[in-house]
């Protein structure tokens, strides 16, 4: 039973999180498309005090202060990218979750595509130097022929006695 | 036999087997640099920019007349962000009494507390504190990138932050870059 339900509760109270984050109902704007930006403004900054956490899921005062700046600013016409620049220019890149495209950043995007091919080319080498290993072995040399014969000709007079 | 034709393929082999170890080496001083520095300690993006524009009421009960950005430059100044209801803040006051005992200029923005306790925190711990500013919503302190108390920020005396602690000052923080910064600030 409990195996049936453990998932069902579990599943349940993420919902429940999910549909309700951190934000009050009291911070929320009253214009549903300007708290729906607000949201979503929200999910994309961190959280400096719990910093894993988006100020949109964080229960810290800070992260409460600043869904009200983001709603704010939204509310008096700020575009998400002023909002941003205005948090950037407090706290750093460091309060954007996901980090911008810029000189600084492109190893950090291009990371694990550039991982992805030198992996690739390493099996791609293996293979084909495996590949033509097996189509051509080393040729035995006159010694090496002769040495084969005796075992060959030893083994099989042991072998028929 | 088969050594004469394994032989010049051998050499590299032997890299190719030291490889995993070379990774494991360089992983490894990544990660031990890594577990030297505190990763919840942020670097200020504001270190050498302007102090930002801030107007803050005085504490009722204290002498002053509040603490704006008008108060900061012309010498180099500390400005500590403190509250009563937060403990390191507590460690941390003899550290900064001291400071003020050896006439450095320390301001402080209350953040976020209630006015009464702030000045009894300050009648009981004693007060090192030329002005302090009452930031009850901590909209300054967002201004000053602040995301905890305590923190403490060095201003020169062109009025810009040159250096941000967070966390308490302790004795050592004082030894080790508070006063070589104040030397290098006001020779």
């Amino acid at each position: 039973m409990t195996r049936v339900l453990a998932p069902l509760v579990f599943a349940f109270a993420c919902a429940l999180r999910a549909a309700f984050a951190a934000t009050a109902p009291d911070e929320m704007l009253a214009d549903p498309a300007l708290e729906a930006r607000a949201r979503a403004l929200g999910k994309e900054l961190r959280c400096l005090v719990c910093q894993n956490q988006s100020i949109d899921d964080s229960d810290a005062p800070l992260a409460r202060d600043l869904r009200r700046i983001v709603r704010e600013r939204l509310a008096s016409g700020a575009s998400e990218a002023e909002i941003k620049r205005f948090l950037v220019e407090r706290y750093g890149e460091f309060v954007l979750l996901e980090p911008p495209f810029a000189p600084a950043t492109w190893l950090l995007w291009a990371g694990p595509f550039l991982v992805a091919a030198a992996g690739a080319g390493l099996v791609l080498g293996f293979l084909r130097r495996r590949a033509a290993g097996a189509e051509e072995p080393a040729e035995l040399d006159p010694e090496e022929r002769r040495v084969l014969a005796t075992l060959i000709a030893g083994e099989s007079s042991e072998r028929a006695p | 036999m088969s050594e004469r034709t394994e032989r010049p393929r051998g050499l590299a082999r032997g890299w190719l087997y030291l490889l995993p170890v070379l990774l494991f080496a360089a992983v490894g001083v990544v990660l031990a640099l890594g577990l030297e520095r505190d990763a919840r300690t942020l670097p200020s993006v504001l270190v050498d920019k302007p102090a930002p524009a801030f107007a803050l009421p005085p504490l009722p009960g204290r002498d002053d007349r509040g603490f704006s950005r008008a108060d900061l430059g012309g010498a180099v100044m500390l400005v500590n962000v403190f509250a009563s209801w937060c403990v390191p803040c507590r460690i941390e006051h003899p550290v900064l009494e001291q400071l003020a005992r050896e006439g450095v200029v320390v301001h402080a923005i209350n953040y976020k507390d209630d006015p009464r306790d702030a000045l009894s925190f300050l009648r009981t711990l004693g007060d090192p504190f030329t002005r302090v500013g009452v930031d009850r919503e901590g909209r300054a302190a967002i201004d000053w990138g602040v995301y905890g108390v305590p923190e403490t920020f060095v201003v020169d005396r062109e009025g810009r932050i040159r250096y941000r602690h967070v966390g308490p000052l302790q004795p050592r923080d004082l030894e080790r870059t508070i006063r070589p910064l104040l030397a290098r600030l006001a020779p």
